[in-house]
């Protein structure tokens, strides 16, 4: 477990003592995370300082070539105040089972080399089946995989899965990759009062069409999963598709999407509730960080509209059903032969329509609103990783500060106390370690992230395209039908004497 | 041209017939396919639309003798159409025929509160999505007032069709009494007045209506109309929702249409232009799923209602001879009576007598009235079901190739 700096108590005009060279007391038992400092405190470092700063950096000449800091001319806006919670170890590096040794390293290489393997595969969910019965029912899911790359153990697995194991795989990709930068797809939401109508064993339409909805969901999120180059050669993404038995998950709760998130989230909340203004030298985060935001706000925009379409079009096929059923009575009234037929017919193509606005409605539903969804979604971790590279330029700022503050009391340390003089040495090379790896972790995942923003832009463009295409062609379908419908209607009205 | 303008709002919307616009609605017998007789021709040729009512002008064409002119045009308000109607009702005379419904009472209430509610949401909104809407919502204000122009345009002519009614003196006062009528709505006792009327009729009509007719034609024509009367209720509701629910998908498209525009404009990838396109696209397809409700409405919609309400006028007629019919009986055996009593004989003679007189005078005209109604009624749908295909179709055809041509645009693109 790593420990974070901590920051020097602040005078009472609002600045580090750094600056004024006043006290510097080691606030050893003072717990940033307890820290009640709610007010953003901007500090702004004298250029003396920043100077310094680059001085030291230039020490370590790797670390000063990984740094995407500002150059020292520029003041640094810095944020004090409570950090976040301290991740568990496992958040700070990929964590891995033993037999794969990955570093930083090796994660670039694997992007350089790109897959030599064609990207061919595909993944069905299919054949829901209901397992066990009452409260520890659940749907079992066909997963079929059928490839030709050389990753997997032979061309066509099938396995069965549940949505737990769903949940538990999107666990351990969240945990081994987000925090590095990685844009790990989500998983389905999970959704208590849907999995009840369904183990409860109702079998009617609005069960039947959340199991629907949920298979169209873990499948577009296992093509998702599998369509990121460095997730389809996790072990653990491997196993799951291929492997006959699985380890049941547990505590899916803390291991869903929705948790990861949620805690990944929390943090970040944390971290803007402080406003940690980073200094961006990088305009390109900026700028990206914008259109993002501008898209989610869209992209909910229309999903909602969607959704009240989608509403829409279901009760106007009911009101349709309705209408139908009315004018064939009305028809059966009718004692005029001819016109009784023209009406009873009305009924039916009224009836045809019915089924049209329903599919259309389908339509509606899972090609768009679903994309629409899964999108939302999808930005919600492009957030999550940005806030995470916000988060480790605020550690490595941390921990800058604290080696500054460890030098300036070595300085003064030197000829009284020996040991002390050998302590404060061992502790600033300690610093000077952790300095590095935290210029090396963000230099990493802004790399990362520059990457996987241009493979989702493309993926993105893509979606939509195809999405927008199959959509249209719906639509066409639909009017092609109703054309034929009243085709054949006209002559029975017109026969009408 | 002819146009009306409605002044609220301080706004001006004109209002008016046949000015060139893309209209599958002609002014005349919407729902009643009538021979029109060259010597009475009357039609409205003009409405205005004001704060709480609206002025219809009745525009008259005839060659008989009665009138001073040959051509003459009077403004008439909605009361003065129900007077008239009310007075063919309660005029004895005209028992034994179908009363032409009367018109609905013009309705913008729901229509005036959607526009005062858009003025007030103003501010919360874009500039265009405010024009949209308002645009939209003057289209339907506009098309309910035709409506309502129709309907009462309908019920005259179906008077001057009929060849008793159209020789009505307060008809014609009606076509050509250039002054205001000074028909007043009724007040609350007349109001109530009616309410009890009508309950007392509805008795009654259970009454009569139990009565076993021994006329095989008539006895059918009760039992059909009853039936019927309660299918086309169903059937007008019905279509009703169907078409209110057809109208708030179309809305939804507007919301969507736009959402992609601005998704269209922000992204500055690929895919914007798709987003623009389909934007696009979706206006142009809206409209179009505007108008198939619209013309449902009028075709289907108003068809139906109609008839729900001439259903209502024959199902009265057949009250009102079911009633000389039980009248006739009971002056039978009043008469039968007096007779054995030997008191008041001729008196009974005569009564009985005026009641064979009216009961068979409605008798024969009622038959033949429900013979035109079934013809009128198969025209009048046939006509509609007939138009409504066709328009269905023009609309679907339309609709798909705006589709195939985005799509040929989009694919090409990939």
């Amino acid at each position: 477990v790593c420990v974070w700096g901590q920051a020097e108590p602040l005078n009472s005009n609002g600045q580090n003592s750094l600056l004024e060279e006043e006290e510097e007391e080691e606030e050893e038992g003072e717990d940033l995370f307890t820290g009640s400092l709610s007010v953003p405190l901007v500090l702004s470092l004298s250029r003396s300082l920043s100077l310094s700063l680059s001085l030291s950096l230039s020490l370590f000449p790797s670390a000063t070539e990984e740094v995407s800091l500002d150059s020292p001319e520029r003041d640094v806006l810095l944020s004090d105040g409570p950090s976040p919670v301290t991740p568990p170890a496992s958040l700070i590096s990929p964590h891995l089972p033993h037999n794969h040794l990955y570093t930083h390293c090796s994660f670039d290489e694997m992007e350089e080399e790109d897959t030599p393997d064609l990207f061919d595969i595909s993944i069905l969910v299919s054949d829901p089946e209901k397992v066990g019965e009452g409260m520890n029912a659940y749907m079992a899911y066909k997963v079929t995989t059928q490839t030709s790359m050389s990753l997997f153990k032979s061309p066509q697995a099938t396995v069965r899965r549940r949505f737990s194991d769903f949940l538990g795989l999107h666990g351990k990709l969240a945990t081994r990759y987000l925090h590095v930068g990685y844009l790990v797809p989500p998983a389905p939401e999970k959704s208590i009062v849907g999995m009840t109508k369904v183990k409860v064993g109702k079998d009617d339409s609005s069960s039947n069409e959340f199991v629907e909805k949920r298979r169209a969901a873990l499948e577009r999120y296992l093509m998702r999963t599998a369509k990121h180059p460095v997730l389809l050669k996790d072990p653990d993404l491997l196993t799951f598709l291929e492997c006959s038995e699985l380890p049941r998950a547990l505590s899916t709760q803390a291991l869903s999407g929705a948790g990861i998130l949620r805690m990944v989230n929390k943090a970040a909340d944390a971290v803007n509730k402080m406003t940690i203004k980073m200094t961006e030298s990088d305009t390109w985060f900026e700028e990206k960080q914008q259109k993002f935001e501008n898209l989610d706000i869209q992209l909910r925009k229309l999903h909602c509209s969607l959704d009240s379409l989608v509403c829409h079009r279901k009760e106007l096929s009911v009101n349709t059903a309705l209408f139908a059923k009315s004018a064939a009575m009305l028809g059966n009234s009718e004692d005029h032969t001819a016109l009784s037929r023209a009406l009873s017919q009305l009924a039916e193509v009224e009836e045809k329509v019915e089924q049209l606005h329903q599919d259309q409605a389908g339509a509606d539903f899972y090609l768009l609103a679903e994309l629409l969804a899964d999108y939302i979604r999808l930005i919600g971790s492009v957030k999550g990783v940005f806030d995470q590279r916000v988060r480790l330029w605020q550690r490595l700022q941390d921990s800058l500060l604290l080696l500054q503050k460890k030098r300036d009391a070595e300085a003064k340390l030197h000829a009284n106390k020996p040991e002390k003089l050998q302590q404060a040495r061992d502790d600033i090379r300690e610093l000077e370690g952790k300095v590095q790896q935290g210029e090396r972790d963000f230099e990493q995942i802004s790399k990362t992230i520059r990457k996987e923003l241009f493979r989702f832009e493309k993926e993105r463009v893509t979606d939509f395209k195809e999405v927008i295409i199959k959509y249209l062609e719906s639509l066409v379908q639909t009017q092609q039908q109703l054309i034929k419908y009243w085709e054949a209607f006209l002559p029975e009205a017109k026969a009408i004497s | 041209g002819r146009g009306g303008r409605d002044g609220m709002n301080g706004s001006e919307v004109w209002m008016g017939l046949g000015f060139g616009r893309d209209m599958s609605w002609t002014p005349r017998a919407v729902n009643v396919d009538l021979q029109t007789d060259a010597t009475l021709q009357v039609d409205i040729s003009d409405a205005l639309s004001e704060r709480d009512k609206v002025k219809f002008t009745v525009h008259t064409k005839s060659t008989l003798p009665n009138f001073k002119q040959n051509e003459f045009s009077v403004v008439r308000q909605h009361e003065e159409f129900i007077w008239l109607h009310d007075s063919f009702v309660e005029n004895e005379d005209y028992a034994g025929y179908i009363i032409p419904p009367a018109p609905p009472r013009p309705d913008f209430d729901a229509s005036r509160e959607k526009l005062q509610k858009l003025g007030e949401g103003e501010g919360s909104m874009t500039k265009e999505e405010f024009t949209k809407m308002k645009q939209e919502l003057e289209a339907e204000y506009l098309a309910i007032f035709k409506k309502t122009v129709a309907m009462h345009e309908v019920f005259l002519c179906r008077v001057a069709a009929h060849p008793v009614l159209k020789k009505d003196l307060n008809f014609h006062v009606f076509l050509e009494y250039n002054q205001d009528l000074s028909v007043r709505g009724k007040n609350k006792k007349e109001k109530l007045e009616d309410f009890f009327k009508n309950v007392v009729k509805s008795a009654d009509g259970v009454l009569v209506a139990g009565v076993k007719d021994v006329d095989d034609f008539f006895e059918h024509e009760k039992t059909f109309l009853l039936e019927y009367h309660n299918r086309v209720k169903d059937a007008s509701l019905k279509s009703d929702k169907m078409i209110r629910s057809h109208k708030n998908a179309a809305d939804d498209i507007n919301r969507i249409s736009s959402s992609l525009y601005t998704l269209g404009t922000q992204d500055s990838t690929d895919v914007c232009k798709f987003f623009l396109k389909v934007s696009e696209l979706l206006e142009k397809t809206r409209k179009i799923e505007a108008r198939v409700a619209a013309d449902e409405d009028l075709k289907l919609a108003d068809l139906l209602k109609y008839y729900l309400r001439e259903s209502q006028a024959a199902k009265d007629l057949l009250y009102r001879r079911g009633r000389a019919l039980v009248d006739y009986e009971n002056a039978n055996k009043a008469l039968d009576k007096a007779r054995s009593k030997n008191k008041d004989v001729l008196q009974a003679e005569t009564g009985q007598q005026l009641c064979c007189h009216k009961f068979e005078k409605i008798s024969e005209s009622a038959k033949q009235e429900l013979v035109d109604f079934k013809t009128r009624r198969v025209a009048a749908f046939r006509k509609n079901l007939v138009e409504l295909a066709e328009l269905e179709l023009k609309h679907a055809k339309g609709h798909l190739q705006l589709l195939q041509s985005c799509l040929g645009i989009l694919k090409g693109d990939t």
